[in-house]
């Protein structure tokens, strides 16, 4: 079986609930709609204090070039436009509204029917995912539509779609491919004709053997999608590692997948093309995980953007967080991020709602470094971790660069395996920023 | 006997054919500079700060012999002293500086910002400011791990483990700025000593509106403006809710202490006043940041 | 509620930990300690555990007076260093207190003055033998015979009467034809410091190492086989002054020496090509020491020297790039 060439590790999977079927989450008294829930600039609100909005009306415009739309996925009235501080604690440019009844936009196909022929062209189906602003969900939100507008001189031979899901605890992913494998594979299908590669790779963990079936037999009544089951080992999600780990090429250091000819998208991502193509459907939710191995009741949520974590939390949890809660993880536990402002809204990058125990968030006291090499061989782009932490702490940050600090992919291999408990990727973390800025400070 | 002369002969011919292969060497690779520039780098306090921009010591005596006079080069580590010394080794006149002090913008004590998270990891206040807001919920406060006292070379900060505050020891501080740019949030700035050291300056950075500011400090510039407009002399500015004292303009005067309501304007260095005992600062619950009226030496608790 | 914790990424850990991984390396020594009390009686008993607990106590003292700083004595590498040090000394009644001395240079010069474990360029065990081999020469190399003492653990021989010489010893005196059957050197019936005669003890340990990930294959691998072939070699150019590859490799401390302090993760190369460099240098600088040198054995000078190199072998062999 196939999985990616070097390093790699094997957490507790975790998996709790896989068997918590989708449920549809309950609509807020008010919601707050952040303006960047995307990598790049924020959009500009194109609404008005006052307006009533409908679902999946326009409400913030991409303007710049590295930019997604963003839809209202809610009705009712426009309360303020003003920044707020998401989950994170960063204020962001938001809109905030008064949510009124669920009143949707004529445009959008609500039937449960499936549509399954696109007769779109390639330009007209990337047109199409920049106006419903869909972006990847697979954590780093790109907008998807700047993924797909290949420059001339490069050629795409593989669509790659990440079903791996290899962080412990999510289970996001595999419910969507339990219930709604057909859309996927549509959306796959659109996917690969905007692309015109003849061939799509749906990558699935072994760990997964439900999903593996119900997809496989779908894919079968699809021409040209192969789905691949994959050896367990974290971080076979990382797009590098995916690739490598399907056809054998390694993305050069500083390039990008299309370099060597291959386009990765998630699953989710996938779901969310079907919609936004066939059913003329922004993208204004996603499908959450909320779990935790304290919490009574695990469950996978759609839930629309702009609802807080702790609507999220009382939902979910009818007493609250657990008295032992140690952590609130926005995404999975070996990339997410700590959730700080539990009051902040949620956005297009949004996977879950972890809720860790205070036993397992505390991090271990740090002790010297005893050079077992353990960090090197889990990485899995081949990089020295315990080097990087002690040029950083010294500040020699060309150095790092020079043994390829930027090439880490921040999957946390080092750090989960360190027996001394270093803060290895934070170091590297600021390693990184720090020789952006070098380099940044030398173009100019 | 003739094993000593035999080991004499031959440790003596060896010796000779080294040196003259050293000198020979030494002469091909000799490096010509100028030996003003070691005179000046003696002068200079060779504590490689890099307050001056340049790489160390060294690097700055260079400049200051290539360039032949001090226009526009200083040592602020060194100060006056240091000044009239390099001057008289270059034959120029030393420029004119007023002695300056790194001083602390930010009111984030424990007990004025408490912590509403728990931060653990690197110990580093770069790493954090690009994790997330800190333990108080202030973007613009400081984080207290340490970066600008582990950059100080002349031992003149350090974390008071009580307020999580950075404190200058203004003997200490020589003003290099090495801390004011070790500074991710820029807190630190480096003000005039002022008169008899004395100062007055608003110690918060905090940009966001008041009430939002109030809520991760109770003691955060809430840009009401009271003290612009109180100030006799036109030295306030408030802009993006935060107020700014211009210490070319201020002249001490406190009016503006005494008005702020979140007590967010320091003054340092002041004598006890004596008809008023106690600074109107009702909202400070602790007062432990407030080094303000009392003349306490020379430690800014800022 | 308690406050909630941040950090960055990744949020949850594997549960290796500094401590877990020396107390293995010392469940790990446990069969070649067994196999020391049983040939050399109480005296190995009582050498270890005054070496350990001295090791304990150097560093407690020194973390406690001198660095002031929390004590790491809990993390079990003290005794690792405790042990190995008591298996590098002959089981005489005078190594009992002489060991004292040995940890205290060991501890104190070999880890502590580095900064603690983690920092120390050499093995800390290894710098303690060869500072009592220099120092004591004598009482260094005056070996009790195997099997005297045999399972008559019940009274302390009062003296060492009955002293013999280790067969590298013997060979380098009177000849190849001193050496004895390769059988008794396999199973440790023959004279030695009290870790290094049971090649089979030690073997058991170095398996539960591996298969616990501790220690990989790369270093005691490339230091027997290189050991192994290059006296192979000599044998066979000359079979009457050098001695048959297997008898080298299961006589003196090339075993304890592959097995336990050459794969020692501070002081060892990090990267696999660097660790069977470093395996291929101790193999060949311990044959060339005991056939050219002044001492019958010359595994600790090996280590050691190699030990000085790891640095480099560190810079020099990088792990391959993913991306290149």
């Amino acid at each position: 079986m196939k999985t990616f060439a070097m390093g790699g590790v094997h957490p507790e999977e975790n998996k709790i609930s896989t068997t918590a079927v989708i449920e549809e989450f309950p609509l807020p008294k008010t919601a707050v709609i952040l303006m960047n829930q995307h990598l790049g600039a924020p959009a500009t609100p194109c609404v008005a204090k006052g307006d009533k909005v409908k679902v999946g009306q326009l409400i913030g415009k991409a303007e710049a070039f590295m930019c997604a739309n963003v839809h209202s996925p809610f009705s009712g009235t426009v309360a303020k436009i003003d920044s707020c501080k998401d989950a994170f604690g960063l204020a962001k440019p938001a809109i905030y509204i008064n949510v009124e009844g669920d009143e949707w936009e004529e445009s959008i196909d609500r039937t449960p029917d499936i549509k399954r022929e696109c007769t779109l062209e390639p330009k007209e189906i990337v047109d199409k995912l920049k106006e419903m602003g869909v972006v990847g969900l697979g954590g780093a939100t790109f907008p998807t539509h700047i993924k797909y507008s290949i420059a001339p001189d490069k050629k795409a031979e593989y669509l790659i779609i990440n079903a791996v899901e290899c962080e412990p605890y999510l289970t996001s992913d595999h419910r969507v491919m339990v219930e709604h494998a057909e859309e996927i594979c549509i959306g796959v299908n659109i996917l690969r004709k905007a692309l015109g590669v003849p061939k799509a790779y749906i990558g699935i963990e072994n760990n997964k053997p439900e999903p593996i079936r119900v997809m496989t037999e779908m894919a079968q009544k699809f021409e040209g999608i192969v789905v691949e089951p994959l050896k367990v080992k974290y971080p076979q999600g990382a797009e590098k590692q995916l690739i490598n780990a399907i056809t054998g090429r390694r993305v050069p250091s500083g390039k990008l997948p299309i370099d060597v000819g291959c386009v990765v998208n998630n699953v989710g991502t996938a779901f969310a093309v079907y919609e936004a193509v066939q059913k003329n459907k922004p993208l204004i939710e996603n499908i959450l995980t909320v779990t935790g191995k304290k919490l009574q009741a695990q469950h996978n949520y759609h839930v629309r953007f702009g609802v807080t974590y702790s609507d999220i939390i009382a939902h979910a949890m009818s007493e609250g967080l657990p008295e032992t809660t140690g952590k609130v993880i926005s995404g999975g536990p070996m990339m997410g991020k700590a959730v700080c402002n539990l009051d902040g809204p949620t956005t297009k990058g949004a996977s879950s709602v972890l809720v860790i125990d205070e036993g397992e968030a505390e991090r271990a006291v740090e002790s010297n470094c005893i050079r077992c090499g353990k960090c090197m061989n889990a990485c899995p782009m081949g990089l020295e971790p315990y080097l990087f932490s002690s040029l950083v702490k010294n500040r020699r940050i060309e150095e790092a660069g020079t043994h390829n600090i930027l090439d880490c992919i921040e999957c946390g291999c080092c750090f989960f395996s360190c027996p001394a408990n270093k803060p290895l990727l934070d170091e590297i973390r600021l390693g990184k920023n720090l020789y952006r800025g070098i380099l940044m400070a030398k173009k100019k | 006997m003739t094993g000593i002369w035999s080991a004499v002969l031959v440790l003596g011919i060896t010796g000779a054919i080294f040196a003259v292969v050293l000198y020979f060497v030494a002469q091909k690779f000799k490096v010509v500079e100028d030996p003003l520039i070691d005179e000046v780098a003696e002068a200079l306090p060779g504590a490689n700060c890099g307050g001056c921009g340049r790489a160390g010591c060294r690097a700055m005596a260079e400049a200051f012999v290539k360039q032949g006079n001090m226009e526009g080069l200083s040592c602020p580590a060194g100060g006056a002293e240091v000044a009239k010394k390099v001057a008289a080794i270059l034959g120029c006149t030393p420029e004119e500086k007023e002695p300056e002090v790194a001083v602390v913008r930010c009111n984030g004590t424990c007990a004025n910002a408490p912590a509403k998270t728990h931060y653990q990891g690197m110990q580093d206040c770069a790493f954090a400011n690009s994790l997330y807001t800190g333990e108080s919920g202030c973007s613009y406060g400081c984080l207290g791990l340490g970066n600008c006292a582990r950059a100080c070379q002349f031992d003149a900060l350090s974390i008071d483990p009580e307020t999580g505050l950075p404190v200058v020891n203004e003997d200490k501080c020589v003003a290099c700025g090495a801390c004011v740019k070790a500074c991710p949030r820029g807190i630190i700035e480096l003000r005039k000593k002022g008169m008899k050291n004395r100062r007055v300056y608003v110690a918060c950075r905090n940009k966001e509106k008041g009430a939002d500011a109030r809520k991760s400090c109770s003691a955060a510039c809430i840009g009401c403006g009271k003290c612009a407009k109180t100030c006799p002399f036109g030295a306030i500015t408030v802009e993006n809710n935060l107020a700014y004292i211009d210490f070319n303009v201020c002249k001490l005067c406190r009016k503006c202490v005494a008005e702020c309501p979140t007590g967010a304007i320091h003054a340092v260095n002041f004598p006890p006043k004596v008809d008023r005992p106690a600074q109107p600062q009702p909202e400070q619950p602790v007062s432990q940041s407030q080094a303000a009226p009392v003349n306490d030496g020379s430690t800014t608790n800022a | 509620m308690k406050l909630l914790n941040v950090s960055g990424s990744p949020h949850v850990h594997s549960d290796e930990s500094t401590k877990k991984i020396m107390w293995r390396v010392n469940l790990a020594l446990v069969p070649t300690l067994i196999v020391a009390i049983a040939f050399f009686g109480l005296n190995a008993l009582l050498i270890s555990l005054v070496s350990v607990a001295s090791c304990v106590l150097f560093q407690w003292l020194i973390e406690k007076f001198i660095i002031k700083c929390e004590s790491t004595i809990c993390d079990g590498s003290a005794v690792v260093t405790g042990l190995l040090l008591a298996f590098n000394v002959p089981a005489t009644r005078e190594m009992i207190w002489l060991v004292i001395i040995a940890a205290l240079v060991a501890i104190g010069i070999g880890k502590m003055s580095f900064g603690g474990l983690g920092k120390n360029p050499f093995n800390p065990a290894l710098v303690g033998r060869v500072f009592m081999l220099i120092s004591f020469p004598v009482q260094m190399t005056t070996w009790p015979k195997p099997g005297e003492n045999l399972f008559s653990m019940v009274s302390v021989p009062t003296t060492d009467a009955t002293t013999g010489a280790t067969p590298l010893g013997l060979i380098k005196e009177n000849g190849v034809q001193a050496a004895g059957q390769v059988w008794d050197y396999f199973v440790g019936n023959m004279g030695g410091s009290l870790g290094e005669v049971s090649a089979i003890a030690i073997l058991i340990g170095a398996i539960y190492l591996l298969c616990r990930r501790i220690i990989s294959w790369h270093i005691p691998v490339s230091f027997i086989g290189t050991a192994f072939i290059f006296s192979g070699i000599l044998w066979l150019c000359d079979k009457t002054a050098f001695v048959d590859p297997l008898t080298t490799i299961l006589t003196g401390g090339i075993m304890l020496g592959a097995c336990f302090m050459a794969t020692d993760m501070v002081t060892s190369p990090m990267t696999k090509v660097g660790q069977l460099i470093f395996g291929f240098g101790c193999g060949v600088l311990t044959i060339v020491i005991r056939n050219w040198g002044n001492y019958p054995e010359g595994v600790s000078f090996a280590i050691l020297l190699m030990n000085s190199v790891t640095p480099l072998l560190n810079r020099w062999c990088k792990p391959k790039r993913f991306a290149n």
